[in-house]
């Protein structure tokens, strides 16, 4: 093996790195992945070169991937000279050319509207304002996976290399394949795909298979509804997730590898190919990888949609070109997978993790997290907490302290929290206490998952949350077997018929028993789980499924049949805007008089509930409440 | 699509039955939609049955096969966008625009799309129109977003 070009080339990357810190001009680091693109960042892009140009000011533009608390986007960093990169927040287009005015001309880093700085380039702090990463939302965090992500311009493979960067497929080479499967035993990490099975167990399966080719597959197709953990390390930091593969695919003794990811994700599609572009130029792929003998080749394949796919099996059958069917298993992948040859298949979190693993040691891995739940996990924490975004914590982390230290709890008061998407389970608050880990979430009746958080407070209903899940997964089913063909179809109307107000009791027994059925026939993981979300709440949330069905009342006002729209006639001021919104003449009254709803002229659209609370001049006049208690008072 | 575009799409592929999809998307890319006329080209160039194709097509959401409008609405109906009122701006365009899932208005203005996530869920509900995310979507700034694209 020969390793001197590579520290050459990190040599070179090095003094980039250090040029970028120690830059005698400003630089405007932007968070421009996806989530800061849809929060305006573009706009904000436009309005900083605007400023530059018509102030004929000089800075450098850093494009950054997400850093984490998505509720503070678009994020804007200035670093002035000599001094700490500086964060702002919510940042839209004339608060852009308020702030880089005040700091390139009148050098006032404007502490009241800076939300922290960072002290990582050695350059200080700055008087009154907080450290970022002593915000309530970062600090509880350790950031593994995520280390770079916000810091380093993730198309730029020389940022990636400056931050120790590619130096764990070093390591990996000069150890040797058996080396690097102990080390990942040793460091006690498990797929976090979501079902948690030992990633060395996996490999070694394959390693010890035979086959003239194998196969390493990064999964990517991160399709559980609510759930942006892969997306965001991809675009944030895609060398991290290739080097894991290339370390994976050494260990299993893969010569080709491939990166199935979704086509919803335009802008993680174009980084990976960058990136695999840059890995060409410096030797990290193709022959004889650092002379180490070692060869290896990427190809990305968009997956087409279909949730489906996320089960090995049938992705598998995707790549090969057919529809994405699961097969019944064994045979496993990681004996007989891709084109009949023995494949591993580990997912985008996973494979950003072993960088990590191989350059800092099993030992230190294993210092994060509990007894057989070791390292961090990444969630993205969503839903009606105060402080959105994408957290990473030591694996046994309460729910308490990720919904309420980090993400700041509930505007109203918490309900429940869905972990593990369409396969997981809706949790009520006696489960915050619960630890985030395999094993406990299990036991509780859901799963890890992938790391898709969603919290709901009393406004969500949790009758037409499991409707919408197995909704979700009736359209996903692949339709092979019945019990989850057929299953999760019925289990849709019967929900559908509760949340009409159309049920009898004994639809929740129906309900019950089949979830079960469902869950014990299905062939693969999607029918397995399909029904956690309808069992987990009828366990949970019982009395709610009751009052839906027995007192036709919905109490978070959501399902449609149940509920309606009313003007509070003591707090309408008569402004007509909701007369203007509805778009079927139910509001009526003259103006500066109470107005008149007709429910049975009432589509229930929102339009008039909306425009009251942002426009209008009462704020509050137009309720929506289940119909249930405008029967109490008429009667 | 002209004989000549299939060609050239034709030529960066091996011909493998791993081909297929990938082939799909080129074309969708290039067409807007899955032509009848495809189905048939692809057939004889990867030597699988048109039946075949249409199997596999028909079975990811990606692939639609009618003619997509001037911009393309995309509604989110991801789990936090669903907590968050995505179903709300769904009915909005169903009953704004007359079309439902995987149609295209009649002036062929607009097509509309429910997908399952757009993974901006921290900033739900959002709605993609073309390759521009909007998030935090209300009912009425939805219909101000609409009229901005003609």
């Amino acid at each position: 093996m020969n390793t001197n070009k590579f520290i050459q080339q990190r040599e070179k990357a090095a003094r980039k790195w250090d040029r970028l810190q120690k830059s005698r001009v400003p630089l405007i680091y932007l968070g421009s992945a996806s989530c800061g693109r849809a929060a305006g960042a573009m706009d904000v892009l436009a309005a900083v070169k605007k400023t530059l140009k018509d102030r004929s000011l000089k800075a450098k533009m850093v494009h950054v991937g997400c850093i984490g608390p998505c509720y503070l986007e678009p994020l804007m960093d200035v670093q002035m000279p000599g001094r700490p990169r500086v964060s702002y927040a919510n940042v839209t287009p004339e608060l852009a050319k308020r702030i880089v005015v005040s700091n390139l001309v009148k050098g006032d880093p404007m502490g009241k509207l800076a939300v922290g700085y960072f002290d990582g380039n050695g350059h200080g702090k700055i008087p009154g304002i907080k450290r970022f990463f002593d915000l309530p939302m970062l600090k509880p965090q350790v950031r593994v996976v995520l280390r770079n992500c916000g810091f380093i311009e993730p198309e730029d493979i020389d940022h990636y290399i400056a931050n120790d960067g590619y130096s764990g497929i070093v390591k990996a080479l000069e150890t040797g394949p058996e080396k690097v499967i102990a080390e990942v035993e040793e460091a006690g990490l498990r797929g976090r795909g979501g079902a948690g099975f030992p990633t060395f167990r996996k490999w070694e399966i394959c390693r010890n298979s035979p086959g003239e080719t194998k196969y390493m597959i990064c999964n990517a197709d991160e399709g559980d509804p609510g759930a942006f953990m892969n997306r965001s390390l991809i675009e944030g930091d895609p060398h991290a997730v290739l080097e894991g593969l290339l370390i994976a695919a050494y260990a299993i003794g893969a010569s080709h590898g491939y990166i199935y990811i979704r086509a919803e994700y335009p802008l993680a599609i174009v980084r990976l190919e960058k990136a695999i572009g840059q890995m060409r130029e410096y030797g990290f792929l193709g022959k004889d990888i650092l002379g180490s003998g070692f060869d290896f080749d990427i190809t990305i394949k968009e997956g087409a949609g279909a949730f489906v796919c996320g089960e090995e099996t049938a992705l598998i059958s995707s790549i090969e070109g057919k529809r994405g069917m699961p097969k019944s298993r064994p045979p496993f992948p990681a004996v007989c997978g891709l084109h009949g040859m023995p494949t591993i298949i580990n997912n985008v979190e996973t494979l950003g993790t072993l960088p990590n693993i191989m350059r800092n040691g099993a030992e230190w891995y294993s210092r994060l997290g509990v007894q057989g739940n070791r390292g961090t996990k990444t969630f993205s924490l969503v839903g009606k907490v105060r402080r959105t975004g994408l957290i990473e914590v030591p694996l046994g982390t309460s729910l308490r302290k990720i919904i309420f230290d980090i993400g700041g709890g509930t505007l109203k008061p918490f309900k429940a929290v869905q972990t593990g998407g369409p396969s997981g389970g809706c949790l009520s608050e006696e489960f915050l206490d619960t630890p985030g880990d395999y094993e406990s979430l299990a036991a509780a009746g859901s799963i890890m998952g992938s790391g898709g958080l969603i919290v709901m407070d009393e406004d969500t209903c949790v009758v037409d949350l499991a409707r919408y899940f197995l909704e979700f997964t009736q359209a996903e089913s692949c339709g092979k077997c019945s019990p989850c063909r057929v299953g999760t179809r019925h289990l849709v109307e019967i929900l559908k018929r509760i949340t009409r107000g159309d049920a009898e009791p004994d639809d929740l027994i129906k309900l019950q028993n089949l979830g079960e059925t469902v869950k014990r026939g299905s062939l693969c993981g999607l029918g397995q789980t399909a029904p956690n979300p309808v069992l987990t709440t009828l366990q949970y949330f019982r009395p709610e499924y009751l009052m839906h069905v027995k007192e036709k009342h919905c109490e978070a006002a959501v399902c449609r049949e149940l509920i309606e729209y009313r003007v509070v006639p003591g707090k309408c001021t008569g402004c007509q805007r909701c007369v203007d919104v509805c778009p079927t003449g139910a509001i009526t009254g003259p103006r500066s008089e109470p107005h008149n709803l007709d429910p049975d002229k009432c589509i229930k659209c929102r339009a008039c509930y909306e425009i009251c609370r942002f426009d209008a001049i009462a704020g509050d006049a137009i309720i929506i409440r289940s119909m249930r208690e405008s029967d109490e008072q008429a009667n | 699509m002209t004989e000549r575009e299939y060609a050239r799409v034709f030529s960066r592929y091996a011909g493998e039955e791993g081909d297929l999809i990938p082939l799909l998307q080129k074309v969708q890319e290039r067409a807007g939609y899955i032509p009848e006329d495809a189905v048939g080209r692809i057939s004889e160039f990867l030597k699988l049955s048109e039946n075949r194709i249409y199997g596999v097509a028909s079975f990811y959401s990606q692939f639609r096969f009618t003619e997509p409008g001037r911009h393309s609405i995309k509604i989110c109906l991801g789990t936090a966008c669903h907590v968050s009122g995505g179903q709300i701006l769904a009915d909005a365009v169903e009953r704004d625009l007359g079309i439902t899932d995987g149609q295209t208005t009649e002036d062929g203005r607009f097509d509309f799309r429910r997908v399952a996530c757009l993974g901006c869920c921290a900033l739900a509900p959002v709605v993609q129109i073309d390759d521009v995310i909007h998030s935090r979507v209300t009912v009425i700034r939805f219909k101000e977003i609409l009229d901005e694209y003609k």
